[in-house]
């Protein structure tokens, strides 16, 4: 649409230059950008980091709970037994483009793998007893949150979204302090990216929180560790 | 200059206005629960942060920066979402906002629209404009749903529903909410969580158009932010095959990692969460996935008004967190309609008023509507020094009547004057003390005044006033000095 | 040490016994105070209501007055933090009264800040055997950030019972002009701070700032005309200054 009306725009941001501050403003960043765990700040040396994976998991494994998610933690030869039994009587699993053919290997009912032949409709996402399987791109452990990015393991955002039941597979090495470093790992942060953090929840009765609208109200999250 | 229009109005001066809510016995629980609720919360995930002062200075200074550079990041955020595919509009005032996306919507042929909860659009009055042109406007956040189906107005920035208990909610979607199933509809929380779900899934299904609004613009990127809880937003977000979205003009950041720094400040201060459930970031229309339309409409609204103020800036900074109108003593007790606007609060006294200019309505009497008691501030996650703006703006209104005759300067200048000259001060204290002698022989033992003369009446209508002492300090202080200090004793109150 | 009282202008006309106290519990300490007559009010009625003109005057006079002593205390957290916050901003424009005001304005404590960080005391050696509970007061607790200064001073009184004020950091509605313009809300704020005081069974309830205290004393007043036995207002001060031989 070619016809948006330029003289709002000219007008406004003259306006703008004739009464904005002139001072430029520099910008402090002493907040922490690195590692954390348990809630202590500062940088690990090398021996320290190993044990620092070990508590981020923890960590992550607290604030999951904490959000009412359901959290596994299996070895990687382990996932698809894992995944099988996260999904019990769950008649149709959906997966994105390129999850693993491995994840749903044990998993007895009906896969759906979204492009293949065609793309999966929302009528087919919202069936009854649809269950979709993702992994993620990063998990901040500080705060229990996933981050998905749209990568092939993940896929379109509605994949996650319309089914009422999602469980996200998290590897070791994806999971990091806080938000800082999980921003920094985003690979192209012009992709469509969505942050989840628990199942979908409301504080909008008495600012208390209460889990269950209308994203997935079961999250289940599995975490690989060797 | 323009100045701001739309839903930011005071109908009432705030007394009276204030002074309306606080019959209401059932309002004041129901805020005061829902308040304390929240600080509560809000004080726990903070104090987990260790480099919580920190975050809130780079928030603060990050803000500051966008209001030094706003034209060149306005002009670069439009490159960049236009370059992503999106369609960038802007819009002097509510009106043309309004009118704008009216006209957009119109394009797409749809009489209805999914809408994400945006405090952009219900500045502008989109809802009321589209609703003229026979376009209906489907609130999809909780609280927002409450509000419509209710036929009231929100009062508060994050929860616009918070002046219900759950039971009077439990009433409105009985009475209001169209195919309810009344058999499964309690007060439990749960199930009328459950009852919006099936309520809103046909339409989000269904819905061709969306609207939003963005809770930050990345001028590095052109990229949009929306932080909510329910997934509604990223229905909204997601499904439609239009996406319109109102963005205030200083919503931008410079860079996506600033991003690091408010993705942090904003759930901790708002629901008192370590992050809100659900994060979306989309930059301009990605083939297969999402909208395939995107509109961005840029507000300035009274925006560029604020931003003349020196002093009264720093309320751009705002990322409408809610935190101050949780903590603030005032609207725990009148609750958000008393202020008039969709502002309300500690950060509504100082923005309405600055977006429209003082004359409208009676929006001059907001900046009165405060102790200055400070807990906003401390709890501004971007360190708006509201008190400050609060003075600054009643500064401005002193002197922008000046010249015109007021009993409230003529007093404070006899005021002044006599205090600013020992002889005249200690001849005033003197007079009152004098003055007082009658009073105190009719006070009783506790030397409290139970009624006093207009203005002061408005003291002794809910507390008894002191009197002035017996002997002032200073006299007690001349006689010590004369006998040589000690042993004078004291006069015990 | 030169230690100049700068008694407020409330206190010098309504609560004088404030103002004494501060003397007594000093010169018990072995310090000598001043009280230079010059002084009058901080403006800070003015200011906060927006009349910065006419609250200039009163800057100087305050800078004239008290430039030249050590140490300058205040039993009021609203007036030290009017000195020490907002100061610095009305005198921005004059150059050199932002001078004298930058130099002056660390010297100016309030008194728990003086007794405890310039004087290093908390026990002053008085006596008090009262249930007593305390109000922090905005300024106390936001502006000067006193802390538990005079918390730590309340507990070293023998005899005292400290009792815990639930919602202490709620305001109590007072404001200043606030209490007139919007007296409405200000009467609502009133009422639960003083349902709180009541509750906690004090017989006294106490706070750095006598402004506040005549707002919940006149609360607790009104309050006790119906129910006798309300708690009675006491400025900290004077309750410092208590010794045994009173007690
Ligand atoms: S003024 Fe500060 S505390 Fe209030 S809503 Fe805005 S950002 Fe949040």
């Amino acid at each position: 649409m070619g016809t948006v009306d330029r003289s709002a725009r000219d007008e406004i941001l003259a306006r703008i230059r004739a009464v904005r501050p002139d001072e430029p403003v520099s910008v402090p960043r002493e907040y922490r950008t690195g590692p954390v765990a348990g809630g202590t700040v500062g940088e690990p040396g090398e021996a320290e980091a190993a044990a620092l994976d070990g508590e981020l998991i923890e960590l992550l494994v607290d604030r999951l709970v904490d959000y009412r998610a359901t959290v596994r933690r299996c070895a990687p030869q382990d996932v698809p037994g894992a995944l099988a039994e996260l999904l019990g009587e769950v008649p149709t699993v959906v997966v994105p483009p390129g999850a693993p053919v491995r994840w749903l290997s044990a998993y007895l009912g009906r896969i759906r793998r979204d492009g293949d032949p065609e793309p999966l409709t929302v009528a087919d996402l919202d069936a009854p007893g649809v269950a979709v399987v993702t992994g993620c791109a990063v998990a901040i452990a500080q705060t229990g949150t996933l981050l998905l990015d749209g990568a092939p393991d993940q896929g379109r955002r509605l994949l996650s979204l319309v089914p009422d039941h999602h469980l996200c597979v998290v590897r070791a090495g994806q999971v990091v302090g806080g938000v800082p470093e999980a921003l920094a790992r985003l690979a192209d942060p012009t992709r469509p990216t969505t942050l989840v953090s628990g199942p979908s929840a409301t504080s909008d009765i008495e600012l208390d929180r209460v889990e269950g609208v209308h994203g997935p109200r079961r999250l289940d999250v599995l975490v690989v560790t060797d | 200059m323009t100045t701001g229009t739309g839903n930011i109005v005071a109908p009432l001066p705030f007394p009276t206005a204030a002074r309306r809510e606080l019959a209401d016995g059932q309002l004041r629980a129901n805020l005061r629960r829902a308040t304390h609720t929240i600080r509560d919360k809000r004080l726990r995930v903070v104090g987990e942060v260790p480099d919580w002062p920190a975050l809130r200075r780079s928030g603060a200074a990050i803000k500051d920066d966008v209001l030094a550079r706003l034209p060149e990041l306005l002009e670069q955020f439009e490159a960049a979402a236009t370059a992503a595919g999106a369609t960038v509009h802007w819009a002097r005032d509510a009106t043309e906002a309004c009118t704008l996306v009216t006209e957009l919507v119109q394009r797409t042929g749809s009489t209805e629209v999914v809408k994400v909860k945006s405090m952009a659009t219900q500045e502008i009055g989109l809802n009321e404009a589209l609703a003229e042109v026979g376009i209906e406007a489907v609130e999809t956040d909780l609280a927002e749903l409450i509000v419509q189906l209710a036929d009231d107005t929100p009062s508060h920035i994050l929860v616009p529903a918070i002046h219900y208990n759950r039971r009077q909610i439990r009433d409105i979607f009985a009475s209001r909410m169209p195919g309810v199933d009344l058999d499964k509809l309690t007060d439990d929380p749960p199930a009328l969580a459950e009852a919006a779900r099936r309520h809103l899934r046909a339409k989000f299904l269904s819905a061709k158009v969306a609207i939003s609004g963005a809770n930050f613009a990345v001028a590095e990127t052109g990229t949009l932010v929306v932080v909510e809880s329910e997934g509604n937003g990223r229905m909204c977000l997601t499904l439609p095959e239009t996406l319109i979205s109102v963005v205030g003009v200083e919503k931008l950041l410079p860079t996506f990692r600033d991003l690091e720094v408010f993705l942090q400040l904003l759930p901790r201060s708002s629901t008192g969460e370590r992050m809100n459930p659900y994060t979306s970031l989309w930059t301009g229309v990605t083939p297969g996935d999402g909208p395939q339309t995107l509109h961005i409409v840029l507000v300035d609204n009274g925006r560029t008004e604020t931003l003349a103020d020196p002093v009264g800036r720093q309320a751009l900074r705002c990322i409408r967190c809610s935190a101050c109108l949780n903590v603030c003593p005032v609207y725990e007790r009148v609750g958000g309609h008393a202020y008039g606007s969709v502002y309300p609060g500690p950060i509504g006294a100082i923005l309405s008023p600055q977006m429209t200019g003082p004359d409208a309505g009676a929006n001059r009497t907001l900046p009165y509507a405060s102790t200055l008691c400070g807990a906003c501030f401390d709890a501004c996650p971007v360190r708006i020094d509201i008190p400050e703006v609060l003075v600054h703006l009643r500064q401005r209104g002193v002197d922008a009547r000046r010249g015109r005759p007021s009993a409230e300067r003529t007093a404070m200048r006899a005021l002044a004057w006599t205090m600013r000259d020992r002889r005249r001060y200690a001849a005033a204290l003197r007079a009152a003390r004098r003055g007082a002698a009658p009073l105190r022989l009719v006070t009783g033992a506790r030397g409290q005044v139970r009624r006093l003369p207009w203005p002061l009446s408005a003291w002794t209508a809910s507390r008894d006033a002191p009197l002035p002492a017996g002997r002032t300090f200073r006299d007690w202080w001349a006689g010590r000095d004369r006998t040589g200090g000690e042993g004078t004793g004291g006069d015990r109150g | 040490m030169r230690i100049a009282l700068f008694v407020t202008c409330v206190n010098d006309l309504v609560f004088p016994a404030t103002g004494q106290a501060v003397v007594r519990v000093l010169e018990r300490l072995g310090h000598t105070v001043e009280f230079p007559v010059e002084q009058s009010c901080c403006g800070q009625m003015h200011a906060n209501s927006g009349y910065r003109a006419e609250a200039l005057p009163l800057v100087r006079n305050f800078v004239d007055t008290f430039g030249r002593y050590d140490a300058v205390v205040a039993p009021s957290g609203s007036c030290v933090a009017m000195v020490r916050e907002s100061y610095p901003r009305l005198a921005g424009p004059d150059p050199e009264l932002a001078a004298a005001v930058a130099e002056l304005a660390p010297r100016v404590h309030e008194l728990s800040e003086l007794l405890v960080d310039v004087l290093g005391v908390t026990d002053v050696g008085a006596a008090f055997p009262h249930r007593v509970t305390y109000h922090p007061t905005c300024h106390g607790l936001r502006m000067l950030r006193l802390g538990d200064r005079p918390l730590r001073l309340l507990r070293a009184v023998r005899g005292l019972d400290l009792v815990e004020l639930p919602g202490a950091e709620e305001c109590c509605g007072f404001g200043g002009t606030f209490a007139v313009k919007n007296a409405d809300v200000s009467a609502a704020m009133l009422a639960d701070k003083c349902a709180a005081v009541c509750d906690t069974g004090a017989a006294y309830v106490a706070a750095a700032d006598n402004s506040c205290l005549a707002h919940i004393g006149g609360g607790l007043s009104r309050r006790g005309r119906s129910t006798p036995g309300a708690p009675r207002a006491v400025h900290y001060a004077e309750i410092l200054a208590s010794t045994e031989e009173e007690a």
